[in-house]
């Protein structure tokens, strides 16, 4: 019994340390966002100036219309939501294709080609869309130059369509590799057996790839494709700093951006903490509903 | 858009454990060398050049970047070198304002290798007890701290911010510290690690010869740990030093600022455009390390949240 006792006193001396930072800087927090959103800012008063006295009251859901009436708002909304459904198939589709051919590739180039994919999840996100945004610039970048000289004239920023891409590139350069990673851990934990088992069955290198390494690595891809979908959907980063370069980006152009701009712009913490709910619930609706079709699909 | 550090762990290959990697993986590999035609073997490197100088480019382009003038960076070609002079960009990034550069990469360094060590120390003590103790709702305290390898970041720090400057945490060290400190997934990862690693028979042992848990945790468990450490160190390392949205909403003071975020506020200074060109030899030198520590730790960038899915 005594023993018992040490050892359930150590398990609670291991975890404690943990689970108090986790309540404290993960649980605490959406509580707090929940309870902030639900509160307003009222002056009495004609509320001239700062004349008024500031005061918080409950504001039951009146920030969610608030949020939900912004144009604005459910613009932003709307924009990750088709930034995700466009950068989801890119990003997995690339990951995929180089976990692949990494897979196929004679031993002797691996480890170069994988650092080199791999390289760009180094760059923190500021960095990548700071020098992205050199080459997006055309009197500064070689390959706008070089694509002009071709005949193609681009302008990576000129438009709000061209710079939905430039966006959805930066970040697909960033991860891409990132997610390989993922696959590559599941493409080598496959049994060899089964490869020469398909071999003795006359499968070629394409019949491998449809039949035993995609499905074997459909796990790996559902993940990666969740985390692509939260972290598209919560984009930030690159349009804010490349808000300065082109038009087509607004002080809401993600919903994360208009939640940062509310809070520290116009001061508005009640309502960020309102759009940075919404948010909030719609990607856990997204990656849900996501893996619930996936699970249907399988149990078929 | 933010990282979740999510990947590929040691704990999917059982012969890192046994000591002896290196022949596992010539087996492995001379398996698919024996595989395809010549022809395919040519078409595949190809593609993989060319997806390879995609990564790459960019990269490149700021290392030549760095040793223009601005008037060049504009009249020059992008890909090449002209009148290249390294020395003063890079003397430029350093002397600029008493050499804060220096400062901020001092920061960064404290933020990403403390905040990556105590958050790994914390996640294997979490992730060990969870493994190897029995107590009941030992599975509810699991999931709910899975929970959170699914919830953004960027949804915590705005209200975290409203916390913090409550107690009088915003804009100190502390403020980008202590979130850096928690790392659900390390959690995950020490777990199933320790879950499949340690014996049981021979925390046994060692509690028959009389060894306290906490000694046995670092003495004996802490060690055959140690590669799925690497990789949680590895990944929070990363995470805290990429992150952007944490430190732009908790500092303002200038000298607390990791490199990211300085670097950020020279390329938005849009009246000095000597100093926006700064950001790129700045940008350069700051990238630069973490590049080859991706290089050199190659091998420990593996396993992960896929792992338990094999396992199911």
């Amino acid at each position: 019994m005594s023993i018992r006792r040490s050892e359930r006193q150590a398990a609670t001396g291991f975890l404690l340390p943990f689970v108090f930072l986790y309540l404290f800087v993960f649980v605490l927090p959406i509580g707090y966002a929940a309870y902030q959103s639900f509160l307003k800012t009222e002056r009495s008063g004609l509320g001239l100036g700062a004349s008024g006295a500031a005061r918080t009251v409950f504001a039951g859901l009146d920030n969610y219309r608030l949020a939900l009436a912004k144009p604005e708002f459910i613009d932003g909304m709307v924009r990750v939501f088709g930034f995700a459904l466009v950068e989801v198939p890119l990003m997995i589709g690339t990951a995929t294709l180089l976990a692949l051919l990494l897979d196929a590739a004679s031993a002797r180039w691996v480890p170069l080609f994988r650092s080199s994919f791999f390289l760009p999840y180094g760059v923190p996100g500021v960095i990548a869309s700071i020098l992205w945004g050199f080459l997006y610039v055309p009197n500064v970048s070689p390959i706008v130059e070089v694509l002009g000289h071709v005949g193609l004239n681009l302008d990576p920023l000129g438009s709000s369509t061209a710079t939905f891409w430039s966006l959805a590139n930066i970040v697909t350069w960033e991860f891409a590799g990132y997610n390989m990673l993922i696959l590559v851990a599941q493409l080598k934990a496959i049994d060899n057996e089964l490869y020469e088992a398909a071999r003795i069955d006359g499968a070629n290198a394409w019949h491998e790839i449809r039949h035993i390494k995609l499905p074997l690595i459909r796990p790996a891809i559902v993940l990666t494709t969740i985390f692509t979908i939260i972290g598209t959907l919560q984009l930030f980063a690159e349009p804010f700093v490349l808000k300065g370069k082109s038009t087509a980006i607004d002080s809401s152009y993600t919903p994360n951006l208009a939640a940062y701009t509310q809070a520290f712009t116009n001061n508005n913490q009640h309502l960020a903490a309102a759009q940075a709910v919404i948010l909030a619930l719609a990607t856990s609706l997204l990656s849900f509903g996501f893996l619930y079709l996936v699970g249907r699909k399988a149990n078929r | 858009m933010n990282t979740l550090p999510i990947v590929d762990d040691p704990v999917a290959e059982p012969q890192t454990v046994q000591g002896r990697p290196r022949s596992t993986f010539r087996k492995r590999t001379r398996r698919s060398a024996s595989r395809p035609a010549l022809g395919w073997q040519i078409i595949t490197i190809a593609l993989l050049a060319m997806l390879a100088s995609y990564f790459l480019l960019p990269v490149y382009w700021l290392a030549v970047a760095t040793t223009k003038s601005p008037g060049d960076l504009t009249d020059s070609f992008g890909l090449w070198f002209k009148n290249p002079e390294p020395l003063t960009a890079v003397r430029n990034v350093l002397t600029y304002n008493d050499g804060i550069y220096l400062r901020w990469t001092f920061n960064s360094i404290l933020y990403a290798g403390l905040g990556a060590a105590v958050a790994t120390l914390l996640a294997a003590m979490a992730g060990y007890a969870l493994a190897k103790y029995e107590f009941r709702g030992r599975n509810l305290v699991f999931n709910l701290i899975l929970a959170g390898v699914l919830i953004p970041s960027t949804m915590l720090t705005v209200p975290l911010f409203l916390l913090f400057s409550k107690v009088g945490l915003a804009d100190t060290y502390l403020a980008v510290l202590i979130p850096s400190v928690v790392s659900p997934f390390g959690v995950y990862l020490t777990r199933i690690y320790a879950e499949s690693a340690i014996p049981n028979e021979l925390i046994e042992a060692a509690r028959i010869d009389g060894a306290s848990e906490v000694r046995i945790f670092f003495t004996l468990s802490l060690r055959i740990m140690t590669p799925a450490l690497v990789t949680v160190f590895l990944f929070q390392f990363v995470g805290v030093w990429n992150n952007f949205f944490l430190p732009l909403i908790m500092l303002t003071d200038e000298n607390l600022h990791p490199v990211t975020l300085g670097i950020y506020n020279w390329t938005a200074d849009y009246r000095h455009p000597e100093i926006a060109h700064l950001a790129i030899a700045g940008s350069f030198l700051s990238v630069v390390p973490l590049m080859i520590a991706i290089v050199v730790m190659q091998r420990f960038w593996r396993g992960g949240l896929t792992q338990g899915s094999v396992k199911g």
